[in-house]
């Protein structure tokens, strides 16, 4: 995991030189283009008596998948890179879910159950008269669109500003940002807060005039969590493969020799940290329109777990593994709460333990292992062919 | 004021304290603690366990603040008002005693990124090395790891980690060294070299060596001061002290 940190882009010539040294980065790009390609046409243009026909149900399946793959990306750029193990970055995941379910409600008019063309559903069963001061400037897609990176990055700034200025990290960061995730749990789940409450915000209708429900828009969310998923992790392996990511490894290894070399420590783990804080902003607002909800229980303690579950499975500190994590757990998790859902939490914390202990660099790291291993199976089973003859 | 600051001007020191106090839950670390170093200066800082070493360097490096006193870099700068950051931003580069190097980078990412410059995060998110290559192959040869260049930090023997450290130090480009034990798990030969190298250092820089090994302290040839219970017990050449009365009843606790 730590084998990034010898390469020097910096030393290439082309602006993307970064990239040519990062092998697993090649393949993930590579597999997205193909699926931005393959994807529509099998879903669009072949028909569903054809075996190769991919149903809207799992385009907008595997659409999530890569939701879930951008936010496992953000935190293995700040747990895998600056050792900044965060617990609660599922919150930042579900503001960016609410500005654009904010923007979504918005966006129903008259055609909701009580017809008001200003007030969603929601604010009408309370007997509300006005929309609330948070809501305004939410009927228009850009400030939606702005508020997706804002609201997440301010909260960042200011918890990122206030913690790593007093130097908390390790545990004691990552039980704040438990409680930080589940202090917005509360605050959502009331009803007075102005954002649904318990039920959150759901009956989405259309984006930007376009019907979330139709298959064309279906395909057109996955390819855009494609293109999203691959430009922030173009984003992260620039900064990871710039003196900037080394100064972050650097603070992950040995934080206080990085301090008296002269580096403000804090101000790069709050840089990183508002970055990362962001991307999962970004991916809950690509999520939202996929599933159809946003409600308060995306902000679940348990559910920010599971993301740094994700990464170790993947492997951590190599932002593809994140990838490959996020959706080998999810799609595994799709198929077993099918098959058995009570054994699927168990089966978790036992894939959990597993991988921390036997493949402690997650199944990514393993891989050279593996490859090591089958390629001195058959060196040695070479001499023993000769000596048969 | 402290009789022996009466005999030097702030202005021709490097470092200078006066007075310096702090106390950890009522033990004195350090009990108003005044010397000074002179600018170009090597000079050794000896005592037994206890003595307030570290702490010393703690304060002058803003790691911990004093109690009471002034710490004075360069003749006007007050270092305890300032973070770690700024003060080694100004030209202090510290050794820990234990090597501390970054690990799992290379031999040459860890001198790049003690390289002197802007340490800002977005002047690091778009940093070219450039010319200044030349300046880490430099340092690549004064600290003999020219060959180990592509290792990762981690690999490197407890002695190479030292000299990387020193390496990471002079990188840095400081007008004042603190080298916290350097000559520590090192073989004799090492130690030795060790010695030369940093009376090379010194001239040109200021180097101050906590140390506890007094065959390494001679070969510096320096003046030595010896610390005990957190002040100064005495100051002058390894010979001299070692023939104080104090400090032979201190080292063999008669």
């Amino acid at each position: 995991m730590t084998g990034f940190s010898t390469t020097h882009p910096t030393l290439g010539k082309s602006g993307f030189a970064f990239l040519l040294t990062d092998r697993g980065g090649k393949i993930l790009l590579a597999l997205l283009l193909a699926a931005i390609i393959i994807v529509p046409i099998l879903n669009l243009a072949v028909p569903p008596s054809s075996p190769f026909h991919i149903s809207t149900f799992m385009v907008s399946l595997f659409g999530k998948y890569l939701c879930y793959a951008l936010l496992a990306l953000s935190v293995d750029l700040i747990w895998g890179f600056c050792g900044i193990l965060s617990l609660g970055h599922g919150a930042f995941f579900a503001l960016g879910g609410y500005a654009m379910g904010m923007y979504l409600m918005r966006q129903i008019g008259t055609r909701g159950v009580y017809a008001n063309p200003v007030l969603p559903d929601f604010m009408v069963f309370l007997n509300w008269k006005e929309l609330p001061w948070t809501w305004y400037g939410f009927d228009m897609f850009w400030f939606a669109m702005i508020m997706v990176l804002v609201v997440p990055g301010i909260l960042a700034f200011a918890f990122g500003w206030l913690a790593f200025r007093s130097r908390v990290t390790g545990v004691y960061l990552s039980i704040i940002t438990q409680a930080l995730t589940y202090a917005l749990l509360l605050a959502f789940f009331r009803n007075d807060m102005g954002f649904g409450g318990n039920n959150g915000l759901t009956d989405f209708k259309d984006l930007l005039g376009f019907n979330v429900q139709t298959d064309g828009m279906r395909v057109t969310l996955f390819v855009l969590t494609a293109i999203f998923l691959a430009a922030s992790y173009i984003l992260c392996r620039f900064i990871v493969s710039s003196r900037l990511g080394r100064v972050l490894i650097a603070i992950r290894d040995a934080e206080s020799r990085t301090r008296f070399l002269g580096y403000r420590v804090a101000n790069y783990q709050t840089f990183v940290f508002v970055i990362s804080a962001m991307l999962a902003g970004i991916a809950g607002a690509l999520y939202v329109p996929q599933i159809g909800i946003i409600n308060p229980s995306e902000f679940a303690p348990a559910n920010s777990i599971e993301i740094v579950i994700w990464v170790a499975i993947g492997g951590r500190g190599t932002l593809y593994g994140a990838v490959l994590g996020a959706i080998l757990v999810n799609y595994g998790k799709s198929y077993f709460t099918g098959a058995l859902p009570e054994a699927w939490l168990y089966m978790l914390g036992a894939l959990f333990v597993l991988v921390t202990i036997f493949l402690p660099k997650g199944v990514v790291g393993a891989w050279p292992t593996i490859k090591a291993r089958l390629a001195e199976r058959l060196l040695s089973s070479k001499p023993k062919l000769e000596a048969a003859e | 004021m402290n009789a022996l600051l009466a005999q030097v001007d702030k202005k021709d020191t490097i470092l200078y304290l006066d007075g310096v106090s702090r106390a950890f839950d009522g033990y004195k670390a350090i009990n108003s603690l005044s010397f000074y170093v002179l600018a170009g200066e090597l000079r050794a800082i000896i005592g037994p366990n206890g003595a307030g070493k570290t702490t010393m360097m703690d304060i002058v490096t803003g790691k911990t603040k004093p109690d009471v006193g002034q710490v004075i870099f360069d003749g006007n700068v007050d270092l305890t008002k300032l973070d770690e950051a700024r003060i080694a931003n100004l030209g202090i580069g510290r050794k820990f005693q234990k090597p501390t190097v970054f690990e799992s980078h290379t031999v040459f990412d860890n001198l790049e990124l003690a390289l002197a410059g802007d340490r800002g995060v977005f002047a690091s998110l778009f940093f070219k090395l450039g010319e200044r290559k030349d300046l880490i192959e430099n340092t690549l040869e004064t600290i003999a790891l020219t060959d180990a260049r592509d290792r990762i930090a981690g690999s490197l023997s407890h002695g190479q980690k030292q000299w990387l450290e020193i390496g990471m130090l002079l990188m840095q480009e400081p007008d004042l060294l603190l080298v916290d034990e350097p000559a520590a798990g090192m073989t004799d030969a090492e130690t030795a070299a060790t010695a030369e190298l940093l009376k090379r250092i010194a001239g040109k820089r200021s180097v101050v060596v906590v140390e506890h090994d007094m065959e390494f302290v001679r070969s510096l040839e320096s003046k030595v001061t010896v610390l005990h219970e957190g002040s100064v017990l005495a100051e002058g050449s390894l010979d001299k002290v070692q023939a104080d009365e104090r400090v032979i009843e201190v080292y063999l606790g008669r």
